[in-house]
């Protein structure tokens, strides 16, 4: 399979303002006067075409930024990233509009992501008129496709988005991104507002669609169920850095990385009944003030004096497969 | 009371909204009980009922909702006849509730700290300052908020939706109450987050007898943490029993396609089962079963409305072609 999406040492700070840091600053009890966050520190990661990539990792970790990033929504602070061989910032125009189209987002909130006062035949049919893939004349048919495309009635293109439920919501967001025929869907916790019952329908959606429309997913989600489910390969990501990729076998089955050990313990399962639930062993740290070394060490059972120190790299453990554990050097 | 007597008792419990557009039977005859250490996990579509359910033990249903029938026996007092300073005292002392919205709870004007302390000292006055806030600061840590002592003196607004949520869950576990009704609490949080407050509720419950409602949608949640499960449809338990036995040998259509419809690990690549149809509106149930139109052995006989059946001890369900043969199942 050929690479889609590459991404090189791409890295993402938020300088937070004055006001702000201030409040924080007092909260910490320390004596800084801006802060930044380091929400994405230099992730690199290769997609092949036509795969599903599962992004985990806990609250704040930097998911959505580097979904923004990719989507085209948010510019890194620095390093590259490729699409199809060629770096998006330095394309020209014509191949940056391309480029944008080709890679969709669909976001969490079914309701906040869609124009309150879009009748959904517009909320659809607006961005495949303005760029083309459709024509003014043909729209009302192509909008009709797309619509049943995503199991939803074309009699309801009159609607506005409040007259729906929250799947069928959740369906007029992912029809409004197929409906610029793209290559490459980020979907940042596209299911976690839906009902059980809902959710396994816009599940069964996405895996629809790659089979008939060859997509290649970024798939975010706090919910390692969902992910465990969908996925070819899953990104553990903790504090803005990659700590684990794997196959979803490789992961689920035999995780290497002890933050990836310590996320799937805590899974809750249908079969496990009776679970003795643990707390978390040593402090949470503010992305704000990231622990030295590897940034998993306070929490890490397997923390040495060389884990407060030295970052670990992330390296190959076996073919297709790296983690960035200190541990790994045997 | 007798030390056998449930915490809590629910019996017949019956909410009505009363709305421009009719009457919707949010809770319809909704009967269950909770023993002390217990823990029963509420579970259901959105719109089923738990959180009225929650709601109306509490005394905290507001019109156009009434409860209009039932008993809800608290160690064998009825709530339902108590006035409002009698609830009022019971809540947040010996009964506390955790809203899917941790603003019910926090008060937007006042400090963490300022909270806490009151919350404990309303418990028992005779709690020095420094006592209630050292207690507020082990509350705080344990359900995993970082550098509690900085963070007694801070604001609601000043904390990320999902910290908002673990200080009203703490200020919940406070004064280790005999009843926590928790309202999908967890749902918004990551696992290692969910875990820690799991490990806290577990342990309330093991240490000091506490009594445990968690509602969900989470059926992995539930498997792991509750010892029965009763299940919710359009207002009315559906199914009911010990954990194991509905979750092993669930016998009502809508707990199979719940069941069936969780992703995991035997699910890799596979399609997942979608129930069909949609949440039908309260206002518009269908004649008869209220799940007749997504049911996939609905006939003639769903016409009538399904009555409760105790087919075994401890069991109870609502549908009038049983999926499994739980006579046979039980011996
Ligand atoms: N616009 C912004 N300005 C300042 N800081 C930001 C901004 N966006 C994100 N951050 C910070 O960057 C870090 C990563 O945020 P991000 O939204 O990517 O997390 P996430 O992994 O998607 O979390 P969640 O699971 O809660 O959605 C966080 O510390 C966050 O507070
Ligand atoms: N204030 C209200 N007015 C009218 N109907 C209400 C009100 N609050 C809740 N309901 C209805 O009661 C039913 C049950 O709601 P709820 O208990 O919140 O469901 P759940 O918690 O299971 O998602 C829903 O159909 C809801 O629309
Ligand atoms: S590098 Fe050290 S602290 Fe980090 S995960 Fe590995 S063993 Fe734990
Ligand atoms: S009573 Fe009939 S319609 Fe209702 S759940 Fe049972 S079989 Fe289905
Ligand atoms: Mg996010
Ligand atoms: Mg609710």
């Amino acid at each position: 399979m050929s690479t889609i999406l590459e991404l090189d040492g791409v890295t993402k700070n938020f300088v937070k303002r004055l006001d702000a840091a201030a409040k924080l600053a007092r909260r910490l009890g320390a004596d800084v006067k801006e802060e930044v966050v380091h929400a994405v520190d230099g992730v690199s990661l290769k997609i092949a075409a036509g795969e599903v990539v599962g992004l985990v990792g806990e609250s704040g970790c930097g998911k959505s930024t580097l979904g923004r990033m990719v989507a085209g929504i948010m510019e890194p602070t620095a390093g590259d990233i490729r699409y199809k061989d060629r770096i998006v910032s330095a394309m020209e125009k014509q191949a940056g509009r391309e480029t944008a189209l080709a890679i969709q987002m669909i976001f969490q909130d079914p309701f906040a992501s869609l124009n309150p006062r879009m009748r959904v035949q517009d909320i659809i049919g607006e961005a495949p008129i303005l760029h083309g893939v459709t024509s003014r004349a043909d729209a009302a048919d192509y909008v009709a496709q797309v619509m049943e495309r995503v199991g939803l009635d074309p009699e309801y293109r009159k609607r506005y988005p409040h007259q729906f439920s929250g799947g069928q919501r959740q369906r007029i967001g992912i029809a409004r991104a197929l409906a610029v025929k793209p290559e490459f869907l980020v979907c940042d916790e596209a299911i976690a507002a839906l009902d059980v019952s809902i959710q396994a329908q816009v599940i069964n959606l996405f895996m629809d669609l790659r089979e008939d429309l060859d997509l290649t997913y970024l798939f975010i989600s706090h919910d390692l169920s969902v992910v465990e489910h969908i996925s070819d390969r899953v990104v553990i990501m903790y504090l803005g850095r990659i700590v684990e990729i794997a196959s979803t076998e490789d992961i689920f089955d035999s995780a290497n990385h002890p933050y990836t050990q310590a996320l799937l313990n805590e899974v809750p399962r249908l079969d496990v009944r009776g679970f003795d639930y643990q707390p978390i062993a040593g402090e949470i740290p503010s992305p704000l003030d990231p622990p030295p070394g590897c940034h998993f060490h306070p929490r890490c059972p397997h923390a040495t004096a060389r884990c407060r120190e030295e970052r670990p790299q992330l390296r190959e453990i076996a073919p297709g497969r790296v983690s960035a554990c200190h541990l790994n050097d045997g | 009371m007798t030390d056998d007597t449930p915490t809590l008792q629910v019996e017949n419990l019956e909410t009505h909204f009363f709305t421009k557009d009719g009457v919707a039977k949010a809770v319809d005859g909704v009967s269950f009980s909770v023993g002390r250490g217990e823990i029963m996990g509420l579970v259901g579509e959105s719109g089923s009922g738990k959180s009225v359910t929650g709601f109306s033990i509490l005394g905290l249903v507001d019109p156009p909702g009434k409860v209009v029938g039932g008993k809800v026996l608290f160690q064998g007092t009825d709530l339902l006849s108590l006035d409002d300073e009698g609830l009022r005292r019971l809540r947040g002392n010996r009964i506390a509730m955790i809203f899917q919205d941790p603003m019910m709870t926090l008060n937007p004007v006042l400090r963490v700290d300022t909270q806490m302390i009151e919350t404990v000292r309303a418990h028992d006055p005779s709690v020095s300052v420094d006592e209630a806030r050292a207690r507020s600061r082990d509350a705080l840590g344990q359900v995993g908020i970082p550098s509690p002592d900085e963070r007694l003196r801070a604001y609601p607004h000043q904390f990320s939706g999902g910290m908002r949520q673990r200080v009203a869950i703490a200020i919940a576990l406070l004064n280790k109450p005999d009843l926590i009704i928790a309202d999908e609490p967890t749902t918004a949080l990551d696992v290692t987050i969910q875990g820690q407050i799991l490990y806290e509720a577990q342990k309330l419950c093991r240490d000091t007898g506490t009594a445990l409602i968690w509602i969900t949608h989470d059926l992995a949640v539930i498997a792991g943490l509750a010892d029965k499960i009763s299940v919710m449809y359009a207002g009315r338990i559906v199914e009911q029993g010990a954990l194991d036995e509905v979750l092993d040998h669930p016998a009502h259509p809508y707990t199979r396609g719940l069941l069936g419809s969780v992703p995991g690990h035997n699910t890799r690549g596979k399609r997942l089962y979608q129930i069909p149809g949609m949440t039908p509106s309260l206002l518009k149930l269908p004649k008869g079963c209220a799940f007749k139109d997504r049911c996939p052995h609905a006939d003639q006989a769903c016409e009538d409305a399904p009555e409760i059946t105790r087919p075994v001890e401890g069991r109870a369900l609502r549908c009038v072609h049983p999926q499994v043969d739980l006579a046979g199942v039980a011996s």
